[in-house]
């Protein structure tokens, strides 16, 4: 054995923030790929849904732009998806662990730890739509010019902000049977009532007004003008900013409520 | 915030109260270690040991007293660069591998111990490719001791390091933990079992209802404890016989009292067995079947902090005395 001894010597500083952010990132990620199903089902439902309710409906799939856009509020609810669950129902799941009290021993602060979990589920979201993008390109007409390609690469992570926001208020505030629950019941309505699954255009009036206060609505209104030219409602972009900000409230006050339970 | 001080001892509390609701685990509790001292932290469950090491590694903030950790705030990410302490066995990721959870921690500091050494001091090199959801209960304990070593700590916590391992591996554990104290490390370790203290510790630390009961050598604390275990008969009732037993100089308590053939069989623990002897025959008492032997330690220890509690409560020196 090489015996190194007891650290010797002045103190070591602590790493530096954007490396712990990176190790957990990193770690965070390898441990979720190593529960293949929770991948699989994350990534596949949107795909699925594209090649079984897009796909037959020749009329859609061979408009371009029509196309464009069901790819488009897919990919929203692609994203909206892999935020909501590993931040809703992931950060539930950790914190029941005693792993993560051990981790708070470690000598590192809590804010890069976060920053890799966030970047964790961006890396998520964006893998998420790598099946919608090849669904897309290959059996419908839906087209993007490189502008409007990096222009939904940028707004993944306008979408991802406000539903990561949402995931950690669920995940810090609640158990994890719960969290998994309420993951769910926001998901599903969000993306149906925000017109993710059926455009807009097929709604009644009423639902329509709803729809267009949610914020799933107008990150799908904002994508698809990004990806299409369509121009979104003047709401769409107050309506996601504002939800930005309440949810980013909510995440910082369940963050706080846990902390103070937890390890007052 | 706060910052380390070159030379400051490695532990320092100081008149140190935590509550939780009504239950207050900790109550006033003063305790300083020195660098390069092997602890160990006795009591019984609920005593407040954990609690204590939950302060030292900055996960709970006192209520009142100030938690010192090489001179600096432990709720200091700072000052924890020189702490190691060891997760819940049950807690690992079940789906990292031996060594990422090692390389994992290791990323935490700045000059951690190289992964094939952590491995080999605790004997983990062939588990090194293995998940650690497909561990043993033993295995996943050494690994769990051997990640408070990553960083190349001066301080390591270790509350209960070997509960429920066999006798082979917890010798292994010691051995290493041992070594490391070896190289200079000062070492903290909790246990109900005084055994395991006895085989870690230079000094004990003895806590019971949120109190030091006692802080002496471990020599001196099994003294201490070094009870003696009388059992005779007496003929009549359980009342009678209770009472004049406890009278007698020696005896500590009685802590049993069946009926039997001829009367009624009581069980008393002696603090000094000679003259609790002395005293039962010196009181004529018509006793026979008599036999002495050595305490269990539990039961020992359990008279110890029974007693370390009522004194505690009634006179500020919470030390109990023997003569010996």
């Amino acid at each position: 054995m090489t015996a190194t001894t007891v650290a010797a010597g002045p103190r070591a500083a602590l790493r530096p923030p954007l490396a712990v952010a990176w190790l957990h990132a990193r770690y965070q990620f390898v441990e979720t790929l190593r529960v293949p199903i929770a991948v699989l089902g994350n990534m596949l439902f949107p795909g699925l849904a594209l090649l079984f309710f897009v796909i037959p409906q020749r009329a859609v799939a061979d408009d371009p732009v029509a196309a464009t856009a069901a790819v488009g509020q897919l990919a929203v609810f692609a994203v909206m998806s892999a935020c909501l669950f590993t931040h809703g129902a992931g950060v539930a799941e950790d914190r029941a662990l005693p792993f993560d009290g051990y981790l708070r021993t470690l000598p590192a602060r809590p804010g890069p730890r976060l920053a890799g979990r966030v970047l964790n589920g961006l890396a998520w979201a964006y893998l998420s739509l790598v099946p919608l993008a090849l669904i897309g390109t290959f059996l419908t007409a839906a087209t993007l010019s490189w502008a409007q390609a990096l222009g939904a690469v940028v707004m993944v992570v306008a979408v991802a902000v406000p539903f990561t926001l949402l995931g950690l208020a669920i995940g810090y505030s609640m158990s994890t049977k719960a969290a998994l629950a309420v993951t769910q019941c926001t998901l599903f309505p969000l993306g149906f009532a925000g017109g993710l699954f059926l455009p807009p255009q097929m709604f009644p009036g009423w639902l329509d007004a709803i729809s267009r206060l949610l914020p799933s609505r107008a990150a799908r209104d904002l994508v698809v003008q990004v990806t299409t030219g369509a121009e979104a409602p003047g709401l769409a972009a107050p309506v996601l900013l504002a939800w930005t900000v309440a949810f980013a409230a909510l995440a910082v006050w369940a963050v706080r409520r846990d902390e103070g339970r937890r390890f007052h | 915030m706060t910052t380390t001080t070159p030379g400051a001892p490695p532990v320092v509390v100081e008149h140190v109260t935590r509550r939780f609701g009504a239950v207050t685990a900790l109550d006033d509790v003063s305790l300083r270690v020195e660098a390069g001292e092997i602890v160990g932290l006795l009591g019984p469950n609920g005593a407040g040991k954990t609690t204590l090491l939950s302060l030292l590694s900055g996960l709970r903030r006192p209520d009142g007293g100030t938690v010192r950790l090489f001179g600096g705030d432990p709720r200091d990410p700072a000052s924890r660069t020189w702490l190691g302490t060891t997760p819940q066995e049950t807690g690992l990721p079940e789906t990292l591998k031996v060594r990422e959870v090692v390389d994992f921690v290791a990323g935490h500091y700045a000059a951690p111990m190289p992964r094939a050494e952590v491995l080999a001091r605790f004997g983990l090199e062939e588990l090194a490719e293995r998940q650690t959801g497909g561990l043993s209960g033993g295995q996943r304990r050494r690994l769990a001791v051997a990640l408070s070593l990553v960083g190349r700590p001066r301080l390591v916590l270790l509350d209960e390091p070997t509960t429920g391992l066999d006798v082979e591996a917890r010798h292994v554990l010691w051995e290493a933990l041992r070594d490391y104290h070896r190289d200079g490390a000062t070492v903290i370790v909790t246990s109900h079992y005084l055994e395991e203290i006895e085989a870690l510790a230079e000094r004990v630390v003895v806590v019971g209802g949120g109190r030091v009961l006692a802080d002496d050598r471990i020599d001196r604390v099994l003294d201490l404890v070094a009870l003696r275990r009388v059992t005779l008969t007496l003929p009549g009732e359980e009342a009678a016989g209770r009472s004049a037993l406890r009278g007698l100089s020696g005896v500590q308590d009685v802590v049993d009292a069946v009926p039997a053939a001829a009367g009624t069989r009581f069980t008393l623990l002696a603090a000094d067995a000679d003259a609790a002897v002395r005293a039962l025959v010196a009181s004529g008492l018509p006793f026979h079947a008599l036999e002495v032997r050595g305490a269990s330690l539990e039961e020992a220890f359990l008279a110890l902090t029974a007693r370390g509690a009522t004194a505690a409560a009634t006179a500020p020196v919470p030390t109990p005395e023997v003569s010996r």
